[in-house]
C-alpha cells in the first residue's frame, strides 16, 4: 500500500509541476464549456417576429414598440387572423409570434392582468429559447415602468410556447456533451500520455525492474487522474449550473456516480491506448483520432444521431460518449432516475470491464 | 553468479546478440566492452528479465530470467542507459520514491548509498533535469542501490560524462565491490576496460574475447608498430597498399600497424616507406592496448 501511495505522490508531482499538464487539465474545461455555452447561445440580433394584436390599444402598441425598437426583433408581419399562426412558421420565416389578448389594455385596468403568447418555433431550441427569453425581459421591464408609481402593481403574464419541439431538445446539450469531451480528453489523453511517457523517457525499464505489480504501476497511474478528472466534472456542472442556468432535476449523487463510471471508461481506454504505442505522439494522435472525433461527431453532441446516414447511426452504437450523453441528459434536464438510465448504464459499465481486461491483458512484463 | 548459455536475441531480422555465454563470478567486476550498437543493452535487458531470449538460458544467482523473474526483480539493481531519472522530481524525491516502490526507505539503506549521495546531497532540493551529466550518474547509481540489490547492472554508466566524473565513478564502483555486490558494467570506453576484474569484449552481437584484461593485451599475438611520418594522410594509404599489412589504423597522433606475418617486418616496411618518399619517419614497437584487439579483431578476416 505504501508503495502504491508513493506511486500516487509521484504522479501528483508530475501533474502538479507541468504548466502544460496543468492548463489541459483546468483551463481547457473552463475556455471549452465557455466556448460552447456562448456559441450556443450565441446573442440574438433582428430576429423576426410576426405580431397579432386583436386588442390594437396603447399598451399592446407600447410593448410592440418597444420590442421592435431594440436590435433584437425584426418585424415581418401582422398577423389578422389567428390561423394563419401555424402557415407563418412553415414558412420558416418567422422565429416567434407575439399573441396579445384581446381588449388587452382594459382586461390589465380591470383585472390587474392580462397575458401574451409567446409562440416560437423549437426546431432550432437554442434560438427559440434565446429570442422567447429576450422577449419576456423586455416585456419585464415594460411592466416596471408602468408599476413604478401604483400602488396596485399590474401583472403582464407572458407565456412561452413552443412549437415543433415542445421537450426542448438540445438546448443545453452542450454541458452533457461538453462534459463527455473533457472526461475522455483528460482521462484517456492524460493517462496514456502519462504511461507512455515513462516508457519514453526510460523509467519504465527501472519500474519493470522493481517489484511493483503491473497492477500498482497502472493503477498509481490512474488515481490521480480519477480525482482530477472528477473535480473536472463537478466544475463542469456548477459553472453550467450558474453561468448558462442549466438545470439539475435528477439526483446529483446519481449523476456524478454515472461520471465516475464514464471516468473509468475513458481511463481504461486511455490504458489500452497506452499498451500499443510507445511514443508520446503516438499516443496524443490515436488518442484524438480514435476517441475525440467520435466523441464530438458521432455521439449526439453536436449533431443529432437520428439525422445521421444510417451507416453512422450503426457506428455510433460503439461510441461511448453517446450514452454517456443520454445518461446525463436524462438525469439533469429531465429529473429521472436509474430505473430510466439503467440500460446506458449497463453498456458503460460493460465496456469498461472489456477496456480494462484488454489492457490488463496487453499490459507487457517485460519490454518486447 | 551471473551465467549466461548460448543467449540469442533476434529484433525481427535485425541481429540483437548471437550465441553468448559467459559467467560472472560474485563479487566481480565483469565489464562488458563494445562499441555502440554492439549488443550490450540487448544483453543487459535479457539479464534484468526485460527482455525474453529467443534462445539459449541465463541465470542470476541461480534464478532463471524467464521463470523466476519475479524473484529476480528483488535482487537486481539495474541502471539504464539513459538515466531514467524522473527530470521533474527533485533530486531527494528521486531517491525517495525508488526507495520507497522496493519497500524501503532512505534512512535504512543510506550507508549503501552515502559516499555516493553525499556528494549530490547539497543539491537535493534540484529537479534532476537541472544536474550535470555526472551528477545524473550519481543519482541513477544510487536509485539503483537504494534497495540493496546484491547484483548491480550498469548499462553504459559513463557514456557522455566527464572523465573526472569517471574517474570518481570507477572507484565508487571498487567500493560497492567491496561490500560484496556483483556488478556488471558495460561501456563503449576502451580505457575503462583495464578497470574490471575481467572483460567480455563485444562486436556485432557475439563475444569474442572474455579475459582478464592484462590478459586480452597478452592474447594480442602480433608485434604492434606505432608509425609517423610528416604527411599522414598519404602514410596511412601507403600502409593500407602495402602487400604485408594485417591493419592499419589512426591512434591519436600515430597510425597503428601489425603485419600479416604475426612477428613483424619493421626493415623491409621502413625501405618501402623511404621508397614512397616519406618525411621524419617514426617507426617503433608499442604496447597493445584494448583498442587494438579491437580494430584487430574488426579488420581480421
Amino acid at each position: 500500500m505504501k508503495r502504491f501511495w508513493s506511486f500516487v505522490i509521484k504522479e501528483f508531482y508530475h501533474i502538479f509541476r507541468d504548466r502544460k499538464t496543468l492548463l489541459i487539465l483546468f483551463g481547457l474545461p473552463v475556455t471549452l464549456i465557455l466556448i460552447f455555452g456562448y456559441v450556443i447561445r450565441s446573442e440574438i440580433k433582428d430576429a423576426n417576429i410576426a405580431i397579432y394584436d386583436p386588442s390594437k390599444d396603447e399598451i399592446t402598441k407600447d410593448i410592440s414598440n418597444k420590442l421592435l425598437a431594440s436590435d433584437y426583433f425584426n418585424l415581418v408581419e401582422n398577423v389578422q387572423n389567428i390561423q394563419e399562426i401555424d402557415d407563418i412558421f412553415k414558412k420558416g420565416v418567422v422565429r416567434e409570434i407575439i399573441v396579445f389578448e384581446s381588449d388587452f389594455a382594459r382586461k390589465l385596468e380591470q383585472n390587474g392582468e392580462a397575458s401574451i403568447q409567446l409562440i416560437a418555433d423549437a426546431s432550432d431550441a437554442n434560438t427559440a429559447n434565446l429570442v422567447v427569453n429576450y422577449t419576456r425581459a423586455i416585456i419585464f421591464d415594460y411592466m416596471n415602468e408602468l408599476n413604478r408609481n401604483n400602488p396596485n402593481p399590474l401583472q403582464i403574464l407572458a407565456e412561452p410556447r413552443m412549437v415543433y419541439n415542445e421537450e426542448m431538445k438540445g438546448a443545453y446539450m452542450f454541458v452533457p456533451g461538453t462534459m463527455a469531451l473533457i472526461l475522455m480528453l483528460v482521462s484517456a489523453l492524460m493517462t496514456s500520455i502519462s504511461i507512455v511517457r515513462e516508457k519514453e523517457m526510460g523509467t519504465m525499464e527501472v519500474l519493470l525492474v522493481s517489484p511493483l505489480k503491473p497492477a500498482q504501476i497502472i493503477l498509481g497511474k490512474v488515481t490521480p487522474y480519477v480525482t482530477l478528472s472528477l473535480i473536472n466534472a463537478v466544475t463542469i456542472i456548477l459553472l453550467g449550473y450558474f453561468v448558462f442556468g442549466v438545470p439539475i432535476h435528477g439526483s446529483v449523487f446519481l449523476l456524478l456516480a454515472e461520471c465516475m463510471l464514464f471516468i473509468l471508461l475513458a481511463l481504461s481506454l486511455g490504458l489500452l491506448i497506452s499498451t500499443l504505442t510507445s511514443s508520446q505522439r503516438a499516443a496524443m494522435f490515436i488518442s484524438l483520432f480514435s476517441l475525440m472525433l467520435p466523441t464530438i461527431l458521432l455521439s449526439g453532441f453536436i449533431f443529432p444521431v437520428e439525422n445521421m446516414p444510417e451507416i453512422l447511426q450503426w457506428l455510433s452504437v460503439i461510441v461511448p460518449p453517446k450514452y454517456f450523453i443520454i445518461i446525463i441528459k436524462d438525469i439533469m434536464l429531465k429529473g429521472v432516475g436509474m430505473s430510466f438510465v439503467w440500460k446506458e448504464t449497463l453498456v458503460l459499465i460493460g465496456m469498461t470491464t472489456i477496456f480494462i481486461l484488454l489492457s490488463i491483458r496487453k499490459f507487457k512484463i517485460r519490454l518486447d | 553468479m551471473i551465467r549466461a548459455e548460448n543467449l540469442t536475441k533476434y529484433y525481427g531480422k535485425t541481429r540483437g546478440v548471437e550465441d553468448i555465454s559467459f559467467s560472472v563470478d560474485d563479487g566481480e567486476i565483469f565489464g562488458l566492452i563494445g562499441p555502440d550498437g554492439a549488443g550490450k543493452t540487448s544483453l543487459f535487458r535479457m539479464l534484468t528479465t526485460l527482455l525474453k531470449p529467443d534462445k539459449g538460458k541465463a541465470t542470476v544467482g541461480e534464478l532463471d530470467v524467464v521463470k523466476d523473474y519475479k524473484k529476480i526483480r528483488k535482487k537486481i539493481g539495474y541502471m539504464p542507459g539513459r538515466f531514467s531519472l524522473y527530470q521533474d522530481l527533485s533530486v531527494e524525491e528521486n531517491l525517495a520514491f525508488y526507495a520507497r516502490i522496493f519497500n524501503t526507505t532512505i534512512q535504512e539503506n543510506y550507508h549503501l548509498v552515502k559516499d555516493i549521495y553525499q556528494q549530490i546531497e547539497p543539491f537535493r532540493k534540484r529537479l534532476a533535469g537541472n544536474l550535470s551529466g555526472g551528477m545524473k550518474q550519481k543519482l541513477a547509481l544510487s536509485c539503483a542501490l537504494i534497495h540493496s540489490p546484491e547484483y548491480l547492472f550498469l548499462d553504459e554508466p559513463t557514456t557522455g560524462v566527464d572523465a573526472v566524473s569517471r574517474q570518481e565513478f570507477w572507484d565508487m564502483l571498487e567500493n560497492l565491490q567491496q561490500k560484496g555486490i556483483t556488478i556488471m558494467v558495460s561501456t563503449p570506453y576502451m580505457d575503462e576496460a583495464s578497470l574490471c576484474d575481467r572483460v567480455a569484449l563485444i562486436q556485432k552481437g557475439s563475444i569474442f574475447n572474455i579475459n582478464r584484461p592484462e590478459g586480452i593485451i597478452s592474447d594480442f599475438g602480433r608485434d604492434l608498430y606505432a608509425l609517423r611520418s610528416r604527411d599522414m594522410f598519404e602514410l596511412n594509404k601507403d600502409l593500407k597498399n602495402y602487400k604485408n599489412t594485417h591493419s592499419a589504423f589512426r591512434f591519436g597522433e600515430s597510425i597503428h600497424f601489425t603485419a600479416e606475418n604475426i612477428s613483424g617486418e619493421p626493415e623491409s616496411l621502413r625501405n618501402y616507406l623511404i621508397e614512397k618518399g616519406h618525411e621524419d619517419l617514426k617507426l617503433e614497437k608499442t604496447e597493445a592496448g584494448i583498442e587494438d584487439c579491437f580494430m584487430d579483431q574488426m579488420t581480421a578476416k
